[in-house]
Formats: C-alpha cells, sequence, structure tokens
C-alpha cells in the first residue's frame, strides 16, 4: 500500500507542502486545514495522488502534470490552470476561469463554476456538474467543455476548434459560436468522458456547440481599381 | 508648359493619407503590419550629455575601466540573473521570426553574455539551445504555455502589454501559421490568429500578486519574474508591478515593434519611451525601490546613446527588438526586387506580417529562410551589442562615471522644449525645466 503523507497547513507552510510535492516522485498526500490558501499542490510533476481537506483559494493544481488532485471543498480562481495531464477533482464549486488555457488531462467540477470556464483552452476536458458563468469557453482551442447544467451569457465567444456539450439552457452564444450536429459517435465519445468523470448523465440529453469559423480570416473586399 | 510652382497638395491630405484611404476602400480591411511607429516623436535624441568639465572629471577613455555588468532579479529570487552587459533581446515569438532567426538571437546575445526572451509562440528548442540565458514570457494567449520550459527558463516574464499597442493582443497573419507554428500554438494551419489581449486567470494587480506566487511556487522560487508593460500610464503600471511583487519592470515605449498589428494602433496608442522612463523612475524612487526591483526600458534603442541615456534617467538595463532584426539584415538592400515585390524598398519594408521577408528574418518559408545562416547573423547581433555597449562606456567615461549605473540625470540635458518636458531634464544652456517653478 503506498504510503500517505498529511500535511497540516497550521503546522506548515504552502511553501513547504509544495516543496514536498515537488520533489516526490510518487505516494500520497493528504493536506488538513487548508484554509482557501492559494497555488495549493500547484507544479506537480509525477503521479502522486493528493487530497485536499477543504477549500483551497487560486490557482489549486495549477500547471498540473500527471499527478490526480482532489479538493474536497470549493476553489477560487483558476483551478487547473494550463493543466497538461493528470486530473484535478473539485467536490464543490469552482471560481472564474477553471481548467483556464488547460493543454491537456482532466477537470472535474461536481458543482458549478463561475465566469470563464475554459477559457483559452488547449486540449484539456472539463466537466463541470452543475452550472458555468458568462464567456465560458471563450477563445477555447480545443479540448471539450461539459456541462450537465446551463450556460451564461455568451457561451464559446471567439471559439476556435474546441467542443463545448451543455444539458441545460443556454443564456446566449457568443460570437462565432454555433449549435452543431450530435451524431451517435458524439454521444458515445461524451458518454466515455462523462463515465471518466464519474458524474451520471445521459450523453443524448446534449447538445453540442462549436466554431462557425467565420472569424478564422479578415474578410478582403478586393473592390480594386475600376 | 505647366509650371510646377502651380500644383499644390494638401496638408490635410497628403499623399500617404490619400493613398490610405485608397486602399481602405479598395480593400474593406484595416493596414496591418510589423514594427514600430513610423512617426517622429520626442526621443533619446532629445537629449544630449553634458560630459566632464571643471567640477567633473573624465575617465581616461581605453584605460581606466567603466563596468557594465548588471544583476535582475535579486528581490525574491533564489537565482538572479546576471548579465554582462545592460542591453538584453526583447521577446520575439517564433512565429513571428523564422527558427533560424531566433536561433541566432539566442547565438548573439549569449555571445555578448545577455539573454535573450520567448514569445507569443512558446519556447523552441532551437532558441533554448542557443540562448545561455533565457527569460520565457507569459502571454494573455498562453499559446505553447508549458510547466517544463517555465521550470528550464532563467527568467519569467509576465506580458501586460506591449509599447507597439497597449490594450492590445498580437497577430499572427494565415500566411505564417504553418503545421509547425499552429502546433505549437494547438490552432488550425492558415487562420489569421489574433491572440487574446487579457489574461485568462488574472484580471488587476491583487490577481496578479497571487498570479506571481504560483508562478514561484511553481518553479520553487527559483527564478527572477519580470513585468512588462506597454508606456500607457508607467508611473502607476511601474507601482503596481513593484506592488503585486515583480523582481523586474520591463516597460516598452511607443516605438517598440510588433509582428503584425493595425496601423492605427502603432501610431496612436501609449507615449514615447522618453517619458515612460523618467514616469518609471518616478514611482520605483517614490516606493523605495529603485535599484531594489530593476527597471528595463525598451522600445525604440538603437545605439550606445539610448543605452547610456536610459540608464542616466534611472533605467538598470535596455532590451532590444526592432533594433537587433535590424542587426539580422532586416531592411538590409539585399534581394531589392523581393521588397519591390511587396510594394516596399528597404529602408521602409514593415511587412513582417506577409511571411515573405525578402531576408529570410520574419518568415516561415524555408527558401526565403534559408537567405539567414543563424551563425553568421548571431555574429552580427553580438558585434552590435559589442558596439553599442563600447559607446556606452565611451559616453559614461566622458561623465567621469566608473560604471554605467552611475551615470545620473545630472549628467544629461534637453535640446527640445518637449524633450526637457518630457525628460524632465533643463532645456541645455538653461536651469528651466517645464512644470517646474
Ligand atoms: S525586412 Fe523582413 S523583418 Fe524587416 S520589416 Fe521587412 S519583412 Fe520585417
Amino acid at each position: 500500500m503506498t504510503q500517505n503523507t498529511e500535511f497540516d497547513l497550521t503546522k506548515h507552510t504552502v511553501r513547504e507542502l509544495n516543496a514536498a510535492l515537488h520533489a516526490a516522485e510518487e505516494g500520497s498526500f493528504t493536506v488538513l486545514n487548508t484554509g482557501g490558501a492559494h497555488a495549493l499542490a500547484c507544479g506537480l510533476n509525477a503521479p502522486l495522488e493528493v487530497t485536499l481537506k477543504g477549500h483551497a483559494g487560486y490557482y489549486a493544481g495549477g500547471m498540473n502534470k500527471e499527478a490526480s488532485v482532489v479538493v474536497e471543498g470549493n476553489v477560487g480562481t483558476g483551478c487547473a490552470e494550463n493543466i497538461m495531464s493528470g486530473v484535478v477533482r473539485v467536490m464543490g464549486d469552482a471560481s472564474q476561469s477553471l481548467g483556464a488555457s488547460g493543454h491537456g488531462g482532466l477537470v472535474v467540477c461536481e458543482g458549478s463554476a463561475s465566469a470563464r470556464a475554459g477559457i483559452s483552452m488547449k486540449g484539456v476536458d472539463i466537466v463541470v456538474g452543475g452550472d458555468v458563468g458568462h464567456m465560458s469557453g471563450f477563445m477555447a482551442q480545443a479540448g471539450r467543455l461539459v456541462v450537465l447544467g446551463d450556460a451564461g451569457a455568451d457561451l464559446g465567444d471567439s471559439i476556435y476548434e474546441a467542443e463545448i456539450f451543455v444539458r441545460g439552457d443556454v443564456v446566449s452564444l457568443g460570437a462565432d459560436c454555433e449549435q452543431k450536429p450530435m451524431d451517435p459517435a458524439h454521444v458515445d465519445a461524451l458518454g466515455a468522458l462523462l463515465r471518466q468523470a464519474g458524474l451520471d448523465a445521459d450523453p443524448a440529453s446534449f447538445t453540442r456547440y462549436g466554431s462557425a469559423r467565420t472569424l478564422y480570416n479578415f474578410h478582403i473586399d478586393n473592390a480594386g481599381e475600376g | 508648359m505647366s509650371d510646377k510652382r502651380s500644383i499644390r497638395g494638401f496638408a490635410t491630405f497628403p499623399e500617404d493619407v490619400i493613398s490610405e484611404i485608397q486602399r481602405a476602400a479598395n480593400t474593406g480591411v484595416y493596414d496591418i503590419r510589423g514594427l514600430g511607429a513610423r512617426r517622429q516623436v520626442p526621443s533619446f535624441d532629445d537629449l544630449v550629455f553634458l560630459g566632464a568639465s571643471m567640477s567633473r572629471y573624465p575617465l581616461e577613455g581605453y584605460r581606466e575601466a567603466c563596468g557594465v555588468d548588471v544583476v535582475l532579479g535579486d528581490r525574491f529570487a533564489k537565482k538572479p540573473i546576471e548579465l554582462k552587459v545592460p542591453i538584453t533581446i526583447a521577446g520575439m515569438s517564433f512565429g513571428a521570426l523564422g527558427a533560424n532567426a531566433k536561433e541566432a538571437l539566442g547565438r548573439g546575445a549569449s555571445a555578448a553574455g545577455t539573454s535573450t526572451t520567448t514569445g507569443d509562440g512558446g519556447m523552441t528548442q532551437e532558441e533554448r539551445g542557443h540562448s545561455n540565458l533565457l527569460v520565457y514570457q507569459v502571454l494573455p494567449s498562453r499559446y505553447g504555455m508549458n510547466p517544463d520550459d517555465l521550470r528550464r527558463a532563467d527568467a519569467i516574464e509576465i506580458v501586460v502589454g506591449q509599447g507597439a499597442k497597449p490594450g492590445g493582443g498580437g497577430m499572427l497573419l494565415g500566411q505564417k501559421i504553418t503545421e509547425r507554428v499552429a502546433g505549437m500554438r494547438t490552432l488550425p494551419e492558415g487562420i489569421d490568429q489574433r491572440s487574446a489581449c487579457r489574461h485568462p486567470d488574472w484580471t488587476g494587480p491583487d490577481d496578479l500578486e497571487i498570479k506571481i506566487n504560483e508562478l514561484r511556487e511553481i518553479t520553487d522560487w527559483q527564478k527572477p519574474i519580470y513585468v512588462k508593460v506597454g508606456a500607457a500610464r508607467p508611473y502607476y503600471d511601474t507601482a503596481l508591478s513593484v506592488k503585486s511583487g515583480a523582481d523586474v519592470v520591463v516597460v516598452d515605449g511607443m516605438q517598440g515593434g510588433t509582428a503584425a498589428t493595425q496601423d492605427v494602433f502603432i501610431e496612436h496608442v501609449g507615449i514615447p519611451t522618453l517619458p515612460a522612463v523618467r514616469e518609471a523612475v518616478r514611482a520605483l524612487k517614490e516606493l523605495d525601490m529603485h535599484r531594489k526591483v530593476q527597471l528595463i526600458v525598451s522600445g525604440g534603442i538603437r545605439t550606445g546613446a539610448d543605452v547610456a541615456k536610459a540608464m542616466a534617467l534611472g533605467a538598470d538595463a535596455v532590451s532590444i527588438g526592432s533594433a537587433a532584426m535590424i542587426a539580422l539584415n532586416c531592411n538590409r538592400p539585399l534581394y531589392v526586387e523581393d521588397y519591390e515585390a511587396l510594394g516596399t524598398a528597404p529602408g521602409a519594408c514593415a511587412h513582417c506580417h506577409t511571411g515573405r521577408c525578402p531576408v529570410g528574418v520574419a518568415t516561415q518559408d524555408p527558401e526565403l529562410e534559408a537567405r539567414l545562416d543563424p551563425e553568421m547573423a548571431g555574429r552580427r547581433v553580438a558585434n552590435y551589442l559589442q558596439v553599442m555597449t563600447l559607446e556606452a562606456q565611451t559616453l559614461a567615461r566622458a561623465n567621469g562615471k566608473s560604471h554605467l549605473r552611475n551615470l545620473e540625470p545630472e549628467d544629461l540635458a534637453a535640446l527640445t522644449v518637449e524633450g526637457a518636458s518630457m525628460s524632465q531634464e533643463p532645456l541645455a544652456g538653461s536651469n528651466w525645466v517645464p512644470g517646474r517653478p
């Protein structure tokens, strides 16, 4: 059995915690009395299992590679920002910019996420059990943003090649974002992602959104000389 | 017979304005181009050094030592950057520049003992391999952002803005989005790419402080963290960067270049480098952080005189972008017919956005890129850095200074009222500083 190491943040600093996590090559870690501190378990670079027992501040699990980070509470802005691989799971709600610019891996928020969830995402899969706020999927380049609840205004504004799936209502779509057909292949792939995320929902009940690709190139009229 | 003296144009509609109106009418798209402002703005040319006199002793030009080294980032970072010369190479993206140009900049900077900087597109193996000291930019787009690159960088630069376009994101037109560039940026090939102008995960100085803390945690507090701002409100932006925990503040004036931006943005947004230095230094001094948080100034630095003047006004180092490209061969009269095919000429080219750079600097086209030999071009950059350094030392010695950092505002006078006003140096031959009693 892997040994578990406990870190109590009333006795250790965030610096000590992150230094120990960066030095470890494997193992499981439990962090007590998180107290909403920022930058908890960020920059991990090995297949560790880290559980934060409580709320976390900004950038929890930021730039994660390979590790599995579970937050048993809510998180602040930019949780799992620029994640490369591994899993970051939030059991509560998330503030803004969940999984921002994430390049890979999986981010699960069992509650709701605020504005700009999945902003500039570049390949990560983000699954939100509740709702997402406005401008979610803004400039999303690649990967999948899945919302089991509703989405706020301007969903997928200026989206590139990412895919967005929403089960509930969407207040409005942003510039260049449009509804796309939901083929059986999409239903199957979404079903697999939901299972991986451990969230129960019928994949066929989602609507798919993506880029209309009208902003990809400048429109030049060439009225010429005449 | 027509009498040329009777032909009179319009002050409001000179030839270039007429041509731009007609270009706009023909295409329906704004003018996008590279490099910096074409217009004349008050600059370091509006200042002169006073030199030594009865009350100031000069140093011997060739014999007496005049130091030029600088340490950047010793406020919080465990491993500050030590530069042999106070002239760094500014951030320019792979994508905007070809791989050979990036390699050449790395070679030149390394030979001179200074740093070079990545850009909006991530770090390439070529530039990491050839740069002894490499600054890794964290930009709003986060293209190619990777914690491994963050860890193998020597310093980190959070880019809030750029002098050519404070408030604007980058652009890279479709012709330069090749398979490699697209792959590094996770974008479809051939699109006209517009980078984000705001960071995706922080807004304002309070958030930035937390963001800087995260980057320090990820890199175990090893790397200096710079904050780069376009010269918009340099007094406040410098103060807020210090408050946010920056080790180094980079202020980029409006003469700074770009790979591709709307002409209207380049010419009409941001303030010149001259007043920006003075305002940034004022903020640092008021906070008692001058020389504790280092100031790098960029935007139109061309000569050792510019370096020395920026440092006399209080900068710790300068950064060059356009000038380094010119050292690589930008705007050199080679392949003149290729400049003509772009509708321009050597000395006037700002066509980096087209991807058809005649001298192989700002291109992804293998045939054009082959025109730039990275080894030779690297030597040109190193030579140019050496000349700038020697020039700056000459001026420092003439003012009796044994180190460039000892140059001071009292060594300068202004030649124009605008220069005096913006630099707060007295107008030459008087004690008059505009705005002071
Ligand atoms: S010569 Fe090349 S690098 Fe210089 S302005 Fe023209 S296109 Fe840009």
